[in-house]
């Protein structure tokens, strides 16, 4: 099928990093069922540097095509580094995508955000427990 | 080897004949010399006009004998949707003093459905019928939605996507009792089922060229001697004041000889033939994946016609799978259907938006095999295995936020 470029249909026959990370840092889960594209982000955090990150994706092509090219773009990136990276770029780095697909099925950025937020929080909230903890320990 | 062909050069296998047909070879040949040769103005009073003449109306004699019509009640169009807008919007308009109602289905085509929503906006009340799980309409639920208001019933033979085939003869015989006027879009029916238009009891029926092996750009509208209806295209007086425009001559000629050649296969069998190709890809596939539903009714179905749904994966990135194994298919979901939502059919019969998105449409023609058959049940399992490995569903829907 010609709708798509030739790095999309690259991604989506031989998709990169799929799976789950079992104790991943953040997860994120973007999408809906009306429109047919869910998706699943997981990433694992070390040094504040993204190590690992892997997908599942229910979706059309572009949708496993923008997971599996996010997970690639931000592996040894560092948290800010990935925050940078926007739905646009992703779909640029794939050579395009038909306009359709630019705002249905190009939400794997989104999905990363949001597993970053998700590592963010839970950071926050260990951080407030053991600030808790401690106080307790002085009382 | 399935699906690639020798030298390297993959065999391709088109399964998706609801779309369109090839144009067979003898309808090519047929049109051909209407190009070049015959290229005369049917409305011309000269022998180039005169011939060009001679073979339109050939052309209709083969089209009314193949739904049992009269010549004079076949008007040809542009294709099956000028057919639809020009039944719908031409009665609407011509019998607006008796009625503003028109009643139809929640599964039409668009052809039609957009054809009824534009009459909404133009002061008509529309009724679209529900369907029950197999996406069949029920007559008594046509009988109670006729109001003394009501000048309109249209109701699809067959749906172009799950295959159903509705009960147009007895939907017929509750509209002719209400003295209503009676449309059915048999774009996907003709030419692949036998068809007379006076045992289903229809006033008008719409056709196209390239659903039953001829061109493209051509179809007919059977409309029933007596029926009140205003033309949609205006001009010239062709078609008896009916459609204007210089005809079509080469297309009406193809779309005669693909009518002729239709009539042969239904006398062969090819419907038989059909229909154990498609129950035999039905069979096998629902017995290789597990979480697979079929679409439409077993029986009530047209011969060619294979829709299921698959669970956990989407309908699109299966089409692009395939397609790199050389195979031709369909799906209602919405990456392919150009809208955010999965196919109005397959929610109509009742399936939530996460399993609309999972269809496959596989529909056969008269040139597919057995092989070819074989190598979609080969190749089609491991596709569905491959998808849901990357799906984050895994044999449940558990998770689902809607």
């Amino acid at each position: 099928m010609s709708m798509y470029s030739d790095k999309v249909m690259e991604h989506f026959k031989n998709p990169h990093n799929v799976g789950e990370i079992k104790d991943a840092d953040g997860i994120g889960e973007v999408g809906n069922p009306i429109c047919g594209d869910i998706m699943k982000i997981y990433i694992k955090v070390k040094d504040d540097k993204i190590v690992d990150c892997k997908f599942k994706t229910f979706g059309c092509g572009a949708a496993i095509a923008t997971s599996s090219m996010v997970t690639e773009m931000v592996k040894g990136k560092t948290i800010e580094e990935a925050l940078e990276i926007s739905n646009k770029t992703v779909a640029e780095a794939l050579g395009g995508l038909p306009p359709i697909k630019m705002h249905c099925s190009n939400l794997a950025a989104d999905g990363l955000s949001k597993a970053i937020e998700d590592y963010k929080k839970k950071i926050q909230d260990s951080k407030l427990k053991t600030e808790i903890k401690n106080q307790c320990k002085k009382m | 080897m399935c699906g690639k062909g020798v030298n390297g050069f993959m065999k391709r296998i088109y399964m998706d004949h609801a779309a369109t047909t090839p144009t067979d070879n003898e309808v090519v040949k047929a049109m051909e010399p209407y190009f070049t040769q015959k290229y005369g103005n049917p409305n011309s009073i000269h022998s180039f006009g005169q011939e060009a003449r001679d073979a339109v109306e050939e052309a209709r004699k083969k089209v009314a004998h193949l739904i049992g019509a009269n010549p004079s009640e076949i008007i040809f169009t542009g294709g099956g949707t000028e057919s639809d807008n020009f039944a719908i919007k031409g009665i609407a308009w011509a019998n607006q003093k008796k009625g503003n109602h028109i009643i139809t289905s929640k599964i039409e085509h668009h052809a039609v459905l957009h054809s009824c929503q534009f009459l909404e906006k133009h002061g008509f009340r529309v009724t679209y019928l529900p369907v029950d799980k197999y996406g069949l309409i029920d007559p008594d639920n046509v009988k109670k939605a006729i109001t003394d208001q009501t000048i309109l019933v249209t109701i699809m033979h067959a749906n172009n996507e799950i295959g159903a085939i509705e009960p147009i003869k007895e939907i017929g015989k509750v509209v002719k009792e209400a003295g209503i006027y009676f449309h059915t879009d048999s774009v996907q029916t003709v030419g692949h089922i036998p068809i007379d238009v006076n045992d289903l009891g229809v006033d008008m029926l719409s056709m196209s060229g390239h659903k039953l092996y001829g061109p493209n750009g051509v179809g007919v509208l059977y409309l029933r001697k007596g029926t009140r209806i205003d033309s949609l295209i205006g001009g010239g007086s062709q078609e008896k004041n009916r459609r204007a425009g210089t005809e079509n001559v080469a297309g009406i000629v193809g779309m005669g000889k693909a009518a002729e050649l239709a009539e042969k296969r239904l006398v062969q069998g090819e419907e038989d033939k059909l229909i154990k190709l498609r129950d035999r890809l039905i069979k096998e596939i629902t017995e290789k994946v597990d979480h697979v539903l079929l679409n439409g009714h077993p029986k009530k179905r047209l011969p060619g016609n294979v829709n299921l749904c698959f669970e956990f994966i989407e309908g699109e990135s299966m089409l692009l799978n395939l397609d790199m194994e050389g195979v031709a298919a369909s799906s209602g979901s919405a990456c392919t259907s150009g809208s955010l939502e999965p196919s109005h059919v397959l929610l109509a019969i009742g399936l939530p938006p996460e399993i609309a998105h999972g269809s496959l449409r596989l529909t056969l023609g008269k040139d597919n095999t057995e092989e070819e058959v074989e190598c979609v049940i080969d190749i089609l399992p491991k596709i569905i295995e491959k998808l849901r490995a990357l799906s984050p569903f895994k044999g449940s829907w558990e998770g689902l936020k809607k």
